[in-house]
């Protein structure tokens, strides 16, 4: 067992990509979910549409990368409202039926074969990230920071990545100090309270979404940018659920509750793979192989979020006394 | 003593202003601020409200009573836009607002609270308090971001919010979790969040159920306070006790419809008032019905007395 290596890779990873992914899309959730109590399960569309948003401008057509940026955020803005206008209406757990299947179907829509010109089927787009990459200022090569080893490609991904995550967090900490947060916190607790005093929640419930949609769009950025790539499979509905995971573990509304998530998830979750490989490879676990040794940690991210819900469901950041409010 | 003399006089100008009024159902008042004509609501079957012709005078302490199921709460969700009616119009101020979302409705000055009381659960006391007030400018999404633009407003919501605090002897709690508050402390919190929006018609839902009785004095002392205030009560209950001492006139629904209305004592000994709480054979020994009518209804009377709160 080469510790040492374990230990590299695994705080490589708390830092890397997916860790960015996961970070602002969480953030978003955390508006949506944490602050405004929508359950929106279909995070994974947010991303889709603005990586696909920003794919398609580019390579399909031929367009400007900026371009390609605003039309993202833009297609979210729009799936954010077609979601929200027949939903926000009704019952919490409509929009949550809603956007899981709105996500599946954006998901087929991309994929399916009828779209391949367009979409590039199942093989999704490529070859849109140039002008992202010419921006770099970083020499080619491979830089070590003590654990931390990146190439030069990578290091800009991280760099403009935790750049967004930081302006994204400083937004919500703006956001959720103010009197607009406060309201967004109260249609939480109780939304027809809330309209009895004067405030159109329907509204604010709408603004929630989009807001939330757009932390979500910044994640389909730097997911597409960062492998170069969009492929429909990667905005699967089980990208949602781990966004989920991220946010849950470091503490729903709290505004510093993603970033902890995202570094300890993504830590954990390239640590227990490293350390399920290398004790197959050498020997030490001897009943399984190390194919299933990388679906065991799937298994052990249910089990470890089971085990965090019994124990800790307010997360790490957030107040047990708090969420036992509720209970009365 | 001063405020004895200040609530006698404008409860006297409240009651002066009724005396002479017919008491029949629908009356028409001297200065109605709400009108309500014609306004039904169905649930499939069941016509839950379906009510003629009703005023509500303003500056007054009214009180809607009725037994369980009579409407009232149902016919309060339909004039404060919670609920949509099925035919019907009224009139707030002399604007027509059926249609209008409750927001708007609570922005014109019509601010209900609720049978189980809503309380932010999550927000202190204090913050519940400040969400009551209305036209904030860092409510806005893009003005909130800048503190500058809305803190001068923060402080002023404030500083009312903690005079309504002081009135209704929350202070002591005010940086706490409204979920960590009792029943009674929860009613006064969404009533004294109620007045943050500075209604002119105030509609308490059974203020004054799950309330224990010590509780009880301090909140209707409050109600009275509203009306020295310069503001008009409308509110629901459906135990007559409580009704008597408070309010200056009342309105009795029974099975959705109007069936009474006059000022609180008269009303009490009305025999439809009666006969609507009691059962039309209140009066007599369930023996004699049972002669009369057999056991099965004797059955009904027990069930009918049962439903009622004293």
């Amino acid at each position: 067992m080469d510790w040492g290596f374990i230990f590299t890779t695994s705080m490589s990873a708390a830092i890397g990509i997916s860790a960015i992914v996961f970070c602002l899309g969480a953030i978003g959730l955390n508006i949506q979910f944490g602050y405004t109590g929508l359950l929106n399960f279909g995070q994974a569309a947010f991303l889709a549409v603005a990586g696909y948003g920003l794919a398609t401008t580019v390579t399909t057509l031929g367009l400007n990368f900026w371009l390609g940026i605003v039309v993202g955020m833009a297609a979210t803005v729009v799936l954010a409202v077609i979601l929200g206008i027949p939903t926000l209406r009704l019952r919490a757990d409509y929009l949550a039926i809603v956007t899981i299947a709105a996500a599946e179907i954006l998901r087929l829509t991309l994929r399916s074969v009828a779209f391949k010109d367009t979409f590039g089927g199942s093989d999704g787009l490529q070859q849109f990230s140039d002008a992202f990459y010419k921006l770099n200022p970083i020499s080619p090569g491979a830089y070590d920071f003590g654990p931390f080893k990146y190439n030069e490609k990578s290091w800009w991904v991280i760099i403009v990545g935790w750049s967004l995550v930081a302006v994204w967090t400083l937004l919500v900490f703006l956001l959720m100090r103010s009197p607009f947060g406060r309201v967004l916190r109260g249609i939480r607790e109780d939304e027809d309270a809330v309209r009895s005093l004067g405030k159109n929640v329907y509204w604010y419930k709408m603004q929630a979404l989009i807001l939330g949609g757009l932390g979500g769009a910044f994640a389909g950025f730097m997911l597409a940018l960062g492998q170069s790539a969009v492929s429909p499979d990667a905005y699967a509905t089980n990208l949602t659920f781990l966004i989920y995971v991220v946010l849950i573990i470091g503490g729903a509304a709290r505004v510093f509750g993603p970033i902890l998530g995202a570094l300890i998830f993504s830590f954990l979750f390239q640590f227990v793979d490293v350390v399920l490989d290398q004790a197959v490879n050498t020997g030490l676990i001897t009943f399984i192989t190390s194919t299933q040794a990388a679906q065991i940690r799937l298994v052990m991210v249910g089990v470890g979020l089971m085990l965090l819900m019994i124990y800790r469901p307010q997360g790490i950041l957030g107040d047990r006394k708090e969420l036992q409010l509720d209970a009365r | 003593m001063r405020a004895d003399q200040s609530m006698n006089t404008s409860r006297d100008a409240a009651v002066a202003a009724l005396a002479d009024l017919p008491r029949e159902p629908g009356v028409s008042k001297p200065d109605p601020i709400l009108i309500a004509d014609n306004v039904v609501r169905r649930f499939g079957g069941l016509t839950a409200v379906d009510v003629d012709h009703v005023e509500v005078q303003r500056g007054a302490i009214t009180a809607l009573i009725g037994p369980n199921g009579a409407g009232k709460t149902t016919f309060f969700n339909l004039l404060t836009g919670f609920d949509k009616v099925d035919e019907g119009e009224w009139t707030y101020n002399g604007k027509a607002i059926q249609g209008v979302p409750p927001y708007k409705v609570a922005r014109m000055g019509m601010v209900r609270t609720f049978q189980l009381t809503k309380v932010l659960t999550r927000l202190t006391v204090i913050e519940n308090m400040r969400l009551g007030a209305t036209g904030q400018r860092g409510e806005r999404v893009l003005p909130s971001v800048i503190r500058a633009l809305w803190s001068g407003q923060e402080r002023e919501i404030t500083e009312r919010a903690d005079d309504l605090l002081r009135r209704f002897k929350l202070d002591a709690k005010r940086e706490d979790f409204a979920g960590s508050l009792s029943g009674g402390q929860r009613k006064l919190l969404e009533m004294a969040r109620s007045l943050m929006v500075n209604p002119e018609l105030v509609m308490l839902d059974e203020p004054m159920a799950g309330v224990n009785p010590a509780l009880t004095q301090s909140l209707l002392g409050h109600v009275k306070d509203l009306r020295e205030l310069g503001m008009t009560v409308l509110f629901v209950e459906h135990d007559m006790d409580m009704v008597r001492d408070i309010s200056d006139w009342v309105i009795v629904m029974a099975q959705g419809k109007i069936i009474a209305e006059g000022p609180p004592h008269e009303v009490m000994a009305d025999t439809r008032v009666i006969d609507a709480y009691l059962g039309a054979h209140h009066d007599q020994s369930l023996a004699e019905i049972a002669e009369e009518e057999g056991l099965d209804v004797a059955g009904e009377i027990l069930d009918t007395d049962g439903g009622v709160q004293t």
